[in-house]
This record gives C-alpha cells, sequence and structure tokens, in this order.
C-alpha cells in the first residue's frame, strides 16, 4: 500500500508503525512536502491478514528467522519442538532484566525461543546492554511483530 | 477540485514497507533453498483417504534404498501422517541460522511434518481474531508451505516428494511458488468416484502446466470396483504406473521407482 498526498501530489513516506491494542496496526505516513500525517489503522483481521503473509509494513532491519511465520502464529504446538540453544554473531549478548525475563517467561514455549532470539539480535544491532519491556515494546512495534 | 489520483505503480518513491520487495525475497528464499533439488514431485489424488500418504511413504524409503537423495515434504498441515509412515524418530527440532534440519528415517528419508511441531492430538490452529477465520487461515498456511520448502535445510536431493492433502489448493499454492511446475504423480483408488476427483486434480494441474508422471492404482483387489486408473490413464495419456494391493509385496515400490521415477 502506498499513499498519495493529493494536494501536493507527493507519495506520502512512512514514518513510523504502533500496536495501540485490540489487534490494531496503526501506521503513520508523512507527506515530504506539506508535512501532513495520516495514519493507517487496521482491524483485527487485516493485521492478521498482514502478518499470514509474512511481511511487515514499515519493512524490518533484522534478519527473518526460520520458520518464522509458523512459529509465531502456531499456537498448538509442543513447547519442546525446537533445539533453540544456539548463538548467533561475536560479541557480548545483552543481559535481560528480571522483568524481561519473567515477560519473556509467560510467552509460550513453542516460540518463547524465537521470540528472544529476535528481542536479542535487535538489542546488539542496536548496542543495547540490558533488554527492559520498555525494549521489548519497541522492538514489537519496530519489528511488526503482531501475531507474538 | 479534479483530484489527480494515480495508479501504485505510478507512486516510485522509495518506500519502507516494499511489500512487493518482501515478497519476492520470499520467493527467492525458496529458489535458493530448492536450487540443489533435481525435481520436485506432488503426489496428488484431489480424493482423499485413497493412500497418497501411503503411497509417498512407500515411494520415498524405495527411492532412498536405491541410492538416491531423497527428501518429503509433509504438505497434509491438517492431518500429517508421514513422520509415522516413515517411522521417524521422535525429537526435536535443530535450528540453524539459516534453517532447520530435517527428521531423517533409517533409510535416508529427510522429512519434514506439521507433525514434528503440533502437540500430540491437537489440531492445527493459529493465534488471531476468533471470527472471520477464512479471511486469513488459508494465507497461513499457504505461508507454511513456503517456509517448510525455503527454512528446511534440505540439502542435495534427487528429489524432493510432497504429499499433497486431498483437493487442489495445495498443489496451486506449491506451483505458484516454485521456479517451475513440479512433476506429478496421481494416486486413485478403483471406484469411478475417485477417478472423477482425480481427474478434476490432474486436470488442474495439467493447467498450470505440471507434468504428470502417471497414476498409481492403491486399494487394489479388496472391496473397491472400477477401473480408474485405466480411465485415467486413456484420458490423459499417461502410464498406470502400479496396482497396489492391500498388503504391498516386497519390491512393490521398487518396481515403480524403476518404472517411472
Amino acid at each position: 500500500m502506498k499513499f498519495l498526498c493529493v494536494e501536493c501530489d507527493r507519495q506520502m513516506q512512512f514514518e513510523e508503525r504502533q500496536l495501540p491494542g485490540d489487534g490494531t496496526l496503526a501506521a503513520a505516513f508523512r507527506c515530504p512536502t506539506c508535512g501532513r500525517v495520516v495514519a493507517l489503522l487496521t482491524n483485527p483481521m487485516e493485521t492478521q491478514l498482514v502478518a499470514s503473509l509474512g511481511v511487515k509494513i514499515g519493512g524490518t532491519t533484522i534478519s527473518p528467522q526460520p520458520m518464522e511465520t509458523v512459529r509465531g502464529m502456531l499456537v498448538t504446538g509442543k513447547a519442546d519442538a525446537f533445539d533453540e540453544d544456539r548463538e548467533r554473531g561475536a560479541g557480548s549478548s545483552p543481559i535481560w532484566s528480571g522483568e524481561a525475563q519473567e515477560r519473556l517467561a509467560r510467552v509460550p514455549g513453542f516460540v518463547r525461543g524465537m521470540v528472544k532470539r529476535i528481542y536479542l539480535d535487535y538489542a546488539k544491532d542496536r548496542g543495547i546492554a540490558e533488554i527492559t519491556p520498555a525494549v521489548m515494546d519497541t522492538a514489537r512495534t519496530d519489528l511488526g511483530l503482531e501475531g507474538m | 477540485m479534479t483530484l489527480n489520483i494515480r495508479t501504485y505503480h505510478e507512486l516510485t518513491e522509495a518506500d519502507r514497507s516494499d511489500l512487493p520487495g518482501q515478497i519476492g525475497s520470499q520467493r527467492r528464499r525458496v529458489a535458493d533453498r530448492l536450487a540443489t533439488v533435481r525435481r520436485v514431485v506432488a503426489v496428488l489424488s484431489g480424493k482423499g483417504g485413497v493412500g497418497k500418504s501411503f503411497v509417498t511413504a512407500g515411494l520415498a524409503r524405495a527411492l532412498a534404498r536405491s541410492g538416491r537423495a531423497t527428501g518429503v515434504l509433509d504438505a497434509d498441515f491438517n492431518g500429517p501422517t508421514i513422520p509415522a509412515l516413515l517411522s521417524l524418530p521422535v525429537g526435536r527440532c535443530t535450528l540453524h541460522d539459516d534453517g532447520i534440519e530435517p527428521a531423517v528415517s533409517a533409510e535416508g528419508v529427510r522429512c519434514f511434518s506439521m507433525a514434528l511441531l503440533l502437540e500430540d492430538g491437537r489440531p492445527l490452529a493459529f493465534r488471531g481474531p476468533e471470527t472471520e477465520g477464512h479471511v486469513w487461515r488459508e494465507t497461513l498456511e499457504a505461508a507454511a508451505l513456503r517456509e517448510f520448502l525455503a527454512d528446511v535445510a534440505w540439502g542435495a536431493l534427487d528429489e524432493l516428494l510432497v504429499d499433497l492433502p486431498p483437493g487442489v489448493q495445495r498443489f496451486q499454492e506449491l506451483t505458484e511458488l516454485l521456479s517451475a511446475p513440479p512433476a506429478v504423480l496421481a494416486v486413485t483408488i478403483p471406484t469411478p468416484e475417485s477417478r472423477d476427483a482425480v481427474r478434476r486434480a490432474l486436470r488442474a494441474a495439467i493447467d498450470l502446466k505440471a507434468t504428470p508422471l502417471g497414476v498409481v492404482e492403491n486399494m487394489v483387489g479388496g472391496p473397491f470396483a472400477g477401473s480408474a486408473a485405466d480411465d485415467l490413464a486413456a484420458e490423459f495419456g499417461i502410464p498406470v504406473l502400479a496396482r497396489v494391493p492391500f498388503h504391498p509385496a516386497d519390491g512393490t515400490w521398487e518396481d515403480i521407482v524403476r518404472s517411472a521415477l
């Protein structure tokens, strides 16, 4: 999807995305000429359809995880389906705050390993030393993890 | 005021979302993964209960025993049976950065199936809105097929057999994901009802430029009467590769491999 600022006859540029709740995905676009901002709001079914396609509105900066869509969407998966003990890349790994660990523990076992990996990659890429719930919220919005 | 509305493709400035680019990247990932697979063979019927998975497993074992590098992608996500038919070892799936290792049977058949991921006895269920699930469920199953093709570390294979569910939808999704249409092996039982369902499926496959290798008639010599395989062979100009009895004799699958694969 693209947005056209009809008055300026300019293609609007993606600005940011938010997940305000109840399955809504909000994507904001700004006109580079007049600065007007419009927000696209999807209903839960539309949000789900986008996630089902395995694409991210606004793009993403981290590499896709193997079987990302299946692992992110399946709710009847075995908790121990995957051997997740792997490290990627060089450098020291960010630490997890207690609150972030508690939140991670509430993620279903089937998808927990992948979610943990995504947050670790996000933090490493940005030089974040400690993963907190706030970092998780930002990553979730930035990376388009609607289904997780 | 006259609005100067333009088409999607007329707006050519850089687009951070680049959704067509993301889709293209997904397709390239499938092509890259399958670059080392010599041939994809879709095992199709259009009719449920004719023994597609049984035939797929028998052929895969025979191919592996003959020294061919063989994989099976179990594309029946709602009723996956291939791991049981191949007597796959129970274990966790091993992840690497670029893919998931397939399970390997005693004969060396590499396999991936939804059965390796689902909790025992639980149905395939996805997170999402509780109503109007038809809007996105098929899309998710198509995404699962794409990820099974692209994200399993199949390695170099002579044949990748794709065990399809009844109907033609999964076959159509498969064809859209591959860079060239797959070969097709049709499975039927002798009855006219099965023949008619398989006829539709074969016609759909041929319309999508797939190459039919032939038809296997399963469950021959039992309570099912008819001449489905001969009828289909005559109509489509394809060989009857085998007539498989309820209890196949040793060497049945090897005969099919020698004659068709």
